[in-house]
């Protein structure tokens, strides 16, 4: 054999790449022997014993096909299975949405809903006019960023996570809205926000819905949980249909993966609704046209089986109500895990307000956790959530809950104590005769303590470093 | 009003429409000869009994869930993958970085995709004729790639132009330039390299340092021989040095078609590269897919996996591929009884699904509406719709159009 000449992928163009956060994380939680480890990081649904649950009418579905003759592995149109597409269009837009009776919709099977973001992605790089910025939330579901940068789309964020109040800072999505360039793309999560847990409320919906319109804004939905947020599929799906019913031109994500607890079958749906108006069918024809074309060039054409069992539990009323059942199982148990790790933490005193437990709404809730400190509780409690501090309740259960409730309390109160000695020390450097238990210390040095701690709590990374060299020196 | 206004209509895929308008064609003599997907002697479709065999061994697995697949696939899948194609050991398996893909299109688009970015060719070189839809992948990854072809079929005497395919690839290609070929069965033509045609194509690949990337859609369905189909591209594998990539379907030889799997490999020959390029392929796919789906990848797994279930898939692949023969058989016996003009020998020696007739396009028209047989508009003909019951039909169906074409 000849000697190798170089390789046609050289390091510059081939370099080693980070590990997926997300997968990467999945194997470490693997590897930890630790009895009582908790992962709370992967975002698919578990049991209250922490296992995959297959949703109990899915099994249905699955036998009702296994004995239909007439089931074979033949290809799917390209743009999929007509019965699950026109199912998944009703279930977003609602069976009587004016868009579907008014034939201005295009529904599209997607490999999920990864799929489908990346579907509308690359329809939107190459046929929306302009050179549009997509605008996503700060901060969003982790895929978002190289979805849209793999299709050469700008990307830009919008201010979404108040650390101060664990909600929504409105003020700072509205404003940078606002002050984004006319007929930007606008990436809207429709329910349970990922990873923050923090949804607008229909009041915000509507203002953001003016907003859009001034601004001649294209919104995209991203719908990944419908149903899966509070239980009622009409109620998680208000936002996409109140900008429907607003006469937006606008695009939905929809996945199929979490609701009916299909991932890996990859079920998912992309629709494209355009507004009302005497072109409106030939448009969404022309745009069915192009994404065929796009489809076409990538997948060919869709996968079946997910599709088919959705597809038969969408059309069938007494599958669809007991998946509606199902579906309430799962909402059901996420809100009580948020309760019973709400009241936890209250019961044991810890420092700090835990209402956002049980504001926020969904598989995720944002604890605020810096990367340093999410790194410190998998160490230290052998608690696994992904770096941005984002945990999944669907991690949690009855067996766990008070584990992590003690956990993260423990945590927060050894922080404080190593801060407040930390701040002692730091204090007794520049007065180191003073006593600051003494009753005769001064107001002016107890400010002055009082200051460096606020300004240390500021900066947690200079602090975390300071505690770490306490902790290799403990060892 | 609509941020769309101005967009134009697409043209549709030709294959799918043709789909179509068969289904809507209310004829009970109609017969389609149009799509590139196996049918029984019944006309319909036929379910492998060893995917049904899989299917019910795995139903009674009590740990079957729907969770994903991890990011690069199903771990058996792609272990089974790369032995059917390279007849890989444990040791070649450190060479060839795998990822499992929307079946064979989905193999093609991130093969193009990765290419793209790690390897920036400056040209891709495709069969005159090729699947449709290869210029279509490649184009949409990446418009500033030059797509060129490659003379390939001599359509006056439906044989190969191997020496047209060498001399342009010797003095056209660039060093880098990707080559796309067929491993076996060529789509549309049905027409393969020989052996040794194949070993002075590894020649100019390895002269000019192309990147050859094999499409792999018929291993097994072409000869019903595993090994066989596969020759060239082991060649490749282990008589060169080449980095390759091979886009593998498991939709026909499985009958898994609408499953979508598939599986991409990228054959390293340098040290550490394999795990630099398994990482390129997961960012790209966790973009676009996140993870592929899994029903078919554990029935093909499962098939691959277990010693009787493996011989029950190649009786199943010598039973289509016998019909494929015996079909092509009977069509030649019937037009040469009739003495239909024109050059009919070579379907006998065509390999897989697929022939040219060299039948015009007014020829290919009045096929349909006249005698609702349906071919491309290619004049590509599938064997998989011909059974005992229309093959007399079909033949004179050609026999009358080829007789009322004008006269050349």
């Amino acid at each position: 054999m000849s000697q190798l000449a170089a390789t046609s992928f050289p390091a510059d163009l081939v370099p080693q790449a980070p590990e997926d956060p997300l997968f990467g994380l999945m194997a470490a939680y693997r590897a930890d022997p630790f009895e009582k480890k908790i992962d709370l990081g992967i975002g698919a649904y578990r049991d209250d014993n922490a296992k995959p649950w297959v949703l109990p009418v899915v099994k249905k579905a699955d036998a009702i096909l296994r004995d239909d003759p007439t089931v074979n592995h033949e290809y799917l149109p390209i743009a999929g299975l007509p019965a699950f597409t026109s199912a998944a269009a009703k279930l977003i837009l609602g069976a009587n949405s004016a868009a579907i009776s008014d034939k201005r919709v295009h529904s599209i099977q997607t490999i999920s809903g990864t799929g489908a973001v990346h579907l509308g992605a690359l329809f939107l790089s190459k046929f929306y006019p302009g050179k549009p910025t997509v605008y996503f939330s700060n901060p969003t579901w982790a895929n978002h960023n190289q979805i849209f940068s793999n299709v050469h789309l700008p990307i830009a964020t919008y201010p979404y996570f108040s650390k101060a109040t664990k909600g929504l800072d409105f003020t700072g999505m509205k404003r940078a809205i606002s002050d984004a360039p006319n007929h930007s793309i606008i990436l809207l999560h429709a329910c349970a926000h990922n990873p923050t847990g923090v949804d607008p409320t229909q009041e915000q919906w509507k203002e953001l819905a003016i907003l859009l319109r001034e601004k001649s804004h294209f919104p995209f939905f991203d719908c990944a949980y419908q149903g899966f947020a509070s239980g009622d599929l009409a109620k998680d799906a208000w936002a996409v249909r109140y900008f429907v019913e607003q006469g937006f031109e606008l695009c939905i994500a929809q996945s199929f993966a979490k609701n009916f607890g299909l991932y890996g079958e990859r079920a998912g749906c992309f629709h494209f609704v355009t507004s009302a108006g005497a072109e409106a069918q030939k448009t969404i024809s022309r745009i069915g046209s192009q994404l065929a074309i796009l489809q076409r060039s990538e997948i060919s054409n869709p996968p079946a089986y997910g599709a088919r069992i959705a597809s038969l539990i969408l059309n069938d009323e007494a599958l669809f109500k007991e998946w509606e059942a199902n579906l309430r199982t799962m909402s059901g148990r996420i809100i009580d895990m948020r309760k019973a790790l709400r009241s936890k933490l209250e019961e044991l005193g810890t420092p700090g307000t835990w209402n956002h437990i049980t504001d926020q709404i969904g598989m995720f809730s944002f604890t605020g956790l810096s990367e340093k400190q999410v790194l410190e509780l998998r160490d230290v409690a052998h608690v696994y959530m992904t770096k941005n501090g984002r945990i999944s309740m669907a991690g949690l259960n009855t067996g766990n809950v008070e584990y992590f409730a003690k956990a993260v309390d423990r945590y927060v109160q050894v922080t404080i104590l190593q801060l407040e000695v930390y701040m002692r020390g730091l204090f007794s450097r520049y007065h180191p005769e003073a006593d600051l238990c003494s009753s005769s210390s001064t107001v002016l040095q107890k400010l002055l303590l009082t200051y460096l701690i606020l300004r240390e709590l500021a900066n947690p990374n200079s602090f975390l470093v300071s505690l770490e060299k306490r902790r290799n020196f403990n060892k | 009003m609509s941020q769309f206004a101005s967009l134009t209509e697409a043209t549709p895929d030709a294959a799918f429409v043709l789909i179509e308008a068969y289904k809507a064609d209310l004829s009970p003599l109609k017969v389609d000869l149009s799509p590139g997907f196996y049918r029984g002697e019944d006309a319909r479709p036929w379910i492998l009994p060893s995917v049904q065999k899989a299917k019910q061994a795995l139903l009674k697995d009590p740990t079957a869930d729907h969770e994903h697949l991890p990011i690069l696939g199903h771990a058996g899948l792609l272990d089974s993958a790369q032995k059917l194609v390279f007849d890989a050991t444990s040791e070649d398996a450190s060479t060839i970085a795998s990822i499992q893909t929307i079946a064979g299109t989905g193999a093609n688009h991130l093969g193009a995709l990765f290419l793209a970015k790690a390897s920036r060719p400056q040209t891709v070189w495709i069969s005159d004729p090729s699947w449709i839809n290869h210029t279509e992948i490649w184009q949409l990854v990446d418009n500033e790639i030059e797509r060129r072809i490659y003379p390939y079929f001599d359509k006056q005497s439906f044989t190969i132009d191997v020496e047209g395919t060498i001399s342009t690839l010797q003095s056209k290609a660039r060093e880098g330039d990707v080559v796309v070929l067929h491993g076996c069965a060529h789509n549309p033509t049905g027409l393969d390299f020989s052996k040794d045609q194949w070993k002075a194509i590894a020649n100019v690949c390895e002269e000019k340092r192309l990147i050859p990337f094999f499409d792999l859609a018929y291993q097994g369905f072409a000869t019903g021989d595993l090994a066989e189909d596969a020759w060239s591209i082991r060649y490749f594998f282990r008589n060169t040095s080449l980095e390759m990539l091979v886009a593998q379907s498991f939709s026909k030889n499985f009958g898994l078609y609408g499953e979508r799997v598939g599986a991409l490999h990228v054959v390293c020959r340098t040290e550490g590269t394999r795990s630099k390029i398994l990482n390129v392929l997961k960012r790209l796919s966790r973009a676009e897919i996140t993870t592929p789906p899994i029903n078919g990848a554990k029935i093909v797994a499962k098939v691959l996996g277990d010693k009787d279930l493996k011989q029950q898939w190649q009786n199943d692949l010598l039973h289509m591929s016998d019909r494929m023969s015996s079909m092509r058989e009977r069509l030649v016996d019937a037009l040469r009884k009739r003495q239909t003009p024109g050059s009919w020998d070579h379907i006998l020696t065509d390999i897989g699904m697929f022939s040219m007739t060299g039948l015009q396009p007014d020829q290919i028209r009045a096929l349909k509406e006249e005698y609702h047989v349906y071919l491309l508009p290619s004049g590509r003909v599938s064997m998989t719709g011909l059974t005992e019951n229309n093959v007399e039909y079909v033949a004179e169906a050609v026999h009358k159009v080829v007789l009322a074409a004008k006269p050349q």
